[in-house]
């Protein structure tokens, strides 16, 4: 009998249980805030390290229009590779990301609901709110908030954005972001990533994380820390910087105007997520000093803000 | 009398930030109650996560009548001073004032104003609104929809609702009304947030304590942390162990919980391979855990305890559970960095170059982390070089002291090359604080030396003024090779402590060299330390002629910004401060012309010019700088530990410089100070203030160093009093002893020569009158008592003791 056909029709299926599937966990927490008003966007298709950058984020945060939005996204960090050898550490992972802006008053509470969505029984776990401040140099931003506890495990990250790309927000957005895996492993009683059950069904039905994803980091990891061809890297990195101050330049209102918008913010700014990720590649490869990171740093907040100040010109940053 | 009582309620406020918050509003509100005459009987603030709660007891209703008379002009005066008083006055013509007679002055016009007090409910609600707008968070932030506007409320976190109650213990109370960015006050708050959220409606103090109290929130920290503190060490008790007591830990989780619930978790016991700092550094850092210790052995147990914000359903069995998952999670890191460590780096053959600089073993993993350190060129600070730099001049110090404290200089050599080797491992990257620690397990992993491992922990110590001064010659040469670099670099390039800022923490480092001197003995004159170089990476050609070649006058016209850029450093080393100083005047001025005509890049420069110009004016103040730094030091230390820092400057004397060594510095402090306190001392030195202030009023009469020169003893001899003969025998006697002494630093010596002196002096006050009317009999024995000074300076100066 397959797993299947064994749940109650009063339960939900166990392909879409958040307490016994990746899926469904990401699913529910999908489900949870489209009915809040978000618009459940899909991943960005480059490369980032964090949920973060996606341009739902970055870019929304900045200017006055009201915005809510939530998504999963693939987060690479090359140095966090460890051959599918760690049971917690990963170089490609998913973090579920909200934003909205304005901050809602009851935004701890929203949180509070969503994790009781996802099986969190909140007379039985300790939840906590413990100080986290936010902050970005490669995007020129921070935030106050918080590490949302479990337990006495942080499952997600709580903030206040204050400043974006060097920008003030105004007004100021709240960012939730989870970290799946996590609480996944948590939901699900797991102690080693690739054990947890990605499916939701058991016997050879069951798909692990581990079958998606361990061949993936290990081959990534060799790739991150040994193959990566660091010479290409560094001329893509100048390239993709070259590139976005280029379609800045390009993208500018033309003096006298009628309707001084920027025409290339978007553009300018998918150069400036490849420049940093870039940038974590060669800091994998260790050819990156401690005195140059600090200035490829610089370099790629440089960028950023570039791009919040052309996206503040633009329909979507509030221009008039 | 009624009490105010105030209750702001937001999200979560960081656990570090709270007691200083509470503090900051009684402190608030109260002075600006008093500022307007309100005065109260107590006052006492509270604090939980959600929020911040003060009460002040004894308010009266109303402040007092204030009633002001102010003085207008005479009468009769021009109509221009008459108006300007009636509209400083405020009032609306002559008749309302009040008309005074003065004899001398005649009549003038006087105004009184009388302003009843003000309701102390108003008072409130005009302070309150003012206090949450400028509160001193050390960070603020906005939030909502309010934030689209420029200037909207900041607050810790989102601040949700204010209570606000005013009222007499037997009424009922009233709600204080203002408003705060659209938040209107209100007698409502809310329990715990998943134990009792729904509302609660408030009175005063006593009704809000126990209602949140039976709402699960226990309102004051100090008994959240009784609670903590007796349920951990009951619950340890039970399983035959002992809480392992940690304050600062104990602060922290009292600020991170409404309703304290302490629970014991545990992990496996093959984690106990791991030093036991460390376990306790990661479930202490990461997990906010106490741990355990066995009584019995002394070691940690496979124990914690945590203390969760939730009494929940099932008594606490999954949050142990999860937690100790976490736990687990951490230790297994912790294993792996354990591990890590004490194994051969990857990339070992990138460091060869490194290794033969520093003169390392790259066969052994700690000399292989610091040959890493190295190579990284991780920088301690800009103007001060690299880690790797830092490490080769404190290991030359280090070995160049250890004959002077009795240590083998190959150790201390060894010991300071091994010193910073812990800081790029990956267990003190994780845990900085296990610094040193680590250090001397990896070095005694390795088979380094007993006293070269101890070394390598202890040359952080003594880290403040209570912590254990090493005593092993090794240590105490590394740690004050380590120390004495810093200070010197640090004064050189002019970063000396000013006020309360202090980053680096030199005047620790300063007691820490204090301290490692005068307790193990050592004699080390500071003003015979190794010569200072800065190490920066381009040093230019050496311009010879640059002294030559400036004047004042010809200052405006020299091209002298290009000659300092082809400055090298060795070469301002060699120059006069004077040209320096004319040197940096020079360029600053440049700068504005730059800065004017934004040429940026030229301002660039001239300041990194400025930098290297004060940093060779740095050089030539620092070591007289310095040493009076640590006087100072050594003046708070003595200070603390109840001893009169007036015997210090007394110690110092005039000639401060030359008194570069601590060690004698205080050997004499003490030995001023018990003889200051017998009998002999104290008549002496009264003895001394006396003969010093006829002096003193003589000298004005007859000039300067009238009396400088020895008395005539012929004419003691011939029409001097047996006193004043006397005297002149046992001066003669005991200043020579008194100098012998403190030149063989027998200060004991020193003072029992001039305990010889009091009963002289005593008889000699007694009967011998000094301003005699023969003026040679008055410049004798005004030169005996110069005599008398000058013999006490050869020990102190005894003008600069009080008393």
């Amino acid at each position: 009998m397959s797993a299947l056909a064994q749940h109650s029709p009063a339960a939900p299926s166990p392909a879409l249980d958040p307490t016994r599937s990746f899926q469904g966990l990401l699913l529910t927490l999908q489900r949870f805030w489209a009915e809040r008003g978000c618009v459940v966007l899909q991943p960005y298709d480059m490369e980032v390290g964090a949920g973060t950058f996606h341009p739902a984020t970055t870019l929304r945060a900045l200017g006055p229009k009201p915005w809510k939005a939530a998504y999963v996204q693939p987060s690479r960090r090359p140095k966090d590779g460890r051959y599918g050898e760690n049971p917690n550490r990963l170089q490609h992972y998913y973090q579920f990301q909200v934003i909205l802006k304005p901050s809602p008053p009851d935004l701890q509470q929203l949180y509070l609901d969503s994790l009781r969505a996802i099986g969190v029984d909140l007379g039985l776990h300790d939840v906590r709110f413990v100080e986290d401040d936010w902050e970005s140099p490669t995007l020129g931003a921070w935030g106050l908030g918080w590490e949302c506890w479990c337990d006495g495990m942080e499952v997600s990250q709580f903030t206040y954005f204050q400043q974006v790309a060097g920008v003030e927000c105004a007004p100021v957005a709240g960012e939730l972001t989870y970290g799946l895996e996590r609480l996944a492993m948590y939901v699900q009683g797991v102690e080693n990533v690739y054990d947890l059950n990605f499916n939701g069904l058991d016997g050879e039905d069951r798909i692990s994380y581990g079958d998606v994803f361990l061949q993936a980091e290990q081959e990534y990891s060799r790739h991150n820390f040994e193959h990566a061809n660091t010479e290409m890297l560094f001329r893509h990195f100048s390239d993709a910087e070259a590139e976005c101050k280029a379609l800045l330049a390009a993208g500018e209102p033309a003096a006298g105007a009628n309707l001084p918008r920027h025409e290339l913010a978007l553009p300018a700014y998918d150069q400036c997520i490849k420049a940093s990720h870039i940038f974590n590649l060669l800091d994998a490869r260790g050819v990156i000093s401690v005195t140059e990171r600090q200035s490829y740093i610089l370099r790629v907040r440089e960028l950023a803000k570039a791009c919040g100040a052309a996206w503040l010109k633009t329909a979507g940053g509030g221009a008039n | 009398m009624p009490d105010l009582l105030l209750e702001l309620f937001s999200e979560e406020i960081p656990a570090r930030m709270q007691r200083k918050a509470a503090d900051d509003l009684k402190k608030l509100v109260t002075d600006a109650l008093v500022e307007r005459g309100l005065l109260y009987e107590g006052a006492k603030a509270f604090v939980t996560p959600r929020r911040l709660t003060l009460h002040v007891a004894g308010l009266p209703v109303r402040g007092r009548d204030v009633r002001e008379e102010r003085k207008g002009p005479r009468v009769g005066a021009p109509d221009a001073a008459v108006q300007g008083f009636l509209k400083a006055a405020g009032l609306a013509s002559l008749d309302q004032a009040t008309i005074v007679s003065d004899p001398k002055k005649g009549d003038s016009y006087v105004a009184i104003i009388e302003k009843p007090g003000q309701e102390t409910l108003a008072a409130i609600a005009e302070i309150v609104p003012a206090v949450i707008r400028a509160f001193p968070w050390p960070k603020s932030m906005r939030w909502g929809k309010a934030s689209a506007a420029g200037a909207s409320l900041r607050w810790v976190r989102p601040l949700h609702s204010i209570l606000c109650t005013f009222g007499a213990e037997t009424e009922d109370t009233e709600i204080v009304p203002f408003e705060v960015d659209g938040i209107v006050s209100g007698n409502v708050t809310h329990g715990h947030r998943f134990l009792a959220p729904g509302p609660i409606t408030v009175r005063r103090l006593d009704d809000y304590v126990s209602s949140l109290e039976k709402a699960k929130v226990v309102l004051d920290a100090d008994r959240r942390k009784e609670i903590i503190l007796a349920d951990a060490k009951n619950l340890a008790f039970a399983q035959g162990l002992e809480l392992i007591e940690d304050e600062g830990l104990l602060e922290e989780v009292a600020g991170l919980v409404e309703w304290p619930v302490v629970l014991m978790g545990s992990f496996e016991e093959r984690f106990l391979d791991i030093p036991g700092e460390a376990i306790r550094a990661t479930i202490r850092a990461n997990q906010k855990c106490f741990v355990l210790r066995d009584p019995a052995t002394g070691n940690l147990a496979n124990r914690f305890i945590l203390v969760s914000n939730l009494a929940a359903s099932d008594g606490g069995v999954a949050i142990t559970a999860g937690n100790g998952r976490v736990v687990r999670a951490r230790l297994s890191d912790a294993a792996y960095f354990w591990q890590t460590d004490r194994g051969s780096l990857p990339d070992l053959d990138t460091f060869a170059e490194s290794a033969e600089k520093l003169g390392l073993d790259l066969a052994k993993p700690l000399d292989q982390r610091m040959a890493k350190l190295d190579k990284l060129g991780v920088v301690f600070h800009a103007k001060l070089g690299t880690q790797g730099e830092r490490v080769q001049r404190i290991a030359a110090l280090a070995r160049e002291l250890a004959p002077i404290v009795g240590a083998d200089p190959e150790k201390a050599e060894r010991a300071a090359k091994l010193a910073k080797a812990d800081l790029p491992t990956e267990m003190v990257g994780e845990f900085p604080e296990l610094q040193g620690l680590m250090g001397r397990k990896y070095a005694e992993l390795q088979g380094e030396d007993t006293s070269v491992a101890a070394a390598v922990e202890e040359h952080y110590k003594p880290l403040g003024p209570s912590d254990r001064v090493p005593s092993d010659p090794v240590s105490v040469a590394v740690a004050l090779a380590d120390k004495l670099d810093t200070l010197v670099g640090f004064w050189a390039i002019d970063e000396k402590p000013t006020g309360s800022k202090d980053p680096y923490a030199l005047r620790r480092a300063a007691l820490g060299v204090i301290r490692l001197v005068v307790e193990n003995g050592v004699r080390l004159p500071i003003n015979k330390l190794p010569e200072y170089r800065i190490v920066t990476p381009d040093a230019g050609p050496s311009a010879t002629s640059f002294r030559r070649d400036v004047t004042v006058s010809d200052i405006d016209h020299i091209d002298f910004g290009s000659m300092i850029e082809n400055v090298s450093n060795d070469y301002f080393e060699n120059i006069e401060k004077e040209d320096l100083e004319l040197a940096l005047n020079f360029v600053q001025r440049q700068i504005e012309v730059d800065d004017f005509q934004r040429e940026v890049d030229e301002s660039v420069r001239s300041r990194y010019r400025i930098e290297r110009i004060e940093a060779s004016l740095g050089l030539i103040n620092s070591h007289e700088d310095l040493l009076s730094f640590f006087h100072d030091r050594l003046k708070v230390m003595l200070r603390d530990q109840g001893a009169r820092h007036d015997l210090v400057d007394a110690v110092l004397g005039e000639g401060a410089s030359a008194n570069d060594d601590l060690l004698l510095i205080t050997l004499r402090v003490a030995a001023l100070g018990r003889f200051l306190d017998t009998e002999d001392g104290r008549n002496l030195l009264a003895g001394y203030k006396r003969a010093a202030n006829i002096l003193k009023a003589e000298e004005k009469k007859d000039g300067e160093g009238a009396f400088a020169g020895a008395a005539d003893l012929q004419l003691i001899a011939d029409a001097g009093l047996i006193e004043e003969k006397a005297l002149a025998v046992a001066l003669a006697q005991a200043t020579p002893k008194a100098e012998a002494a403190v030149a063989a630093e027998d200060y004991e010596g020193a003072m029992a020569a001039l305990a010889e002196l009091r009963p002289a002096v005593d008889a000699f006050f007694d009967k011998v009158t000094v301003n005699d009317p023969d003026p040679a009999q008055r410049a004798n024995r005004l030169k005996l008592l110069n005599q008398l000074r000058q013999a006490t300076r050869a020990v102190a100066d005894f003008d600069r003791i009080a008393g």
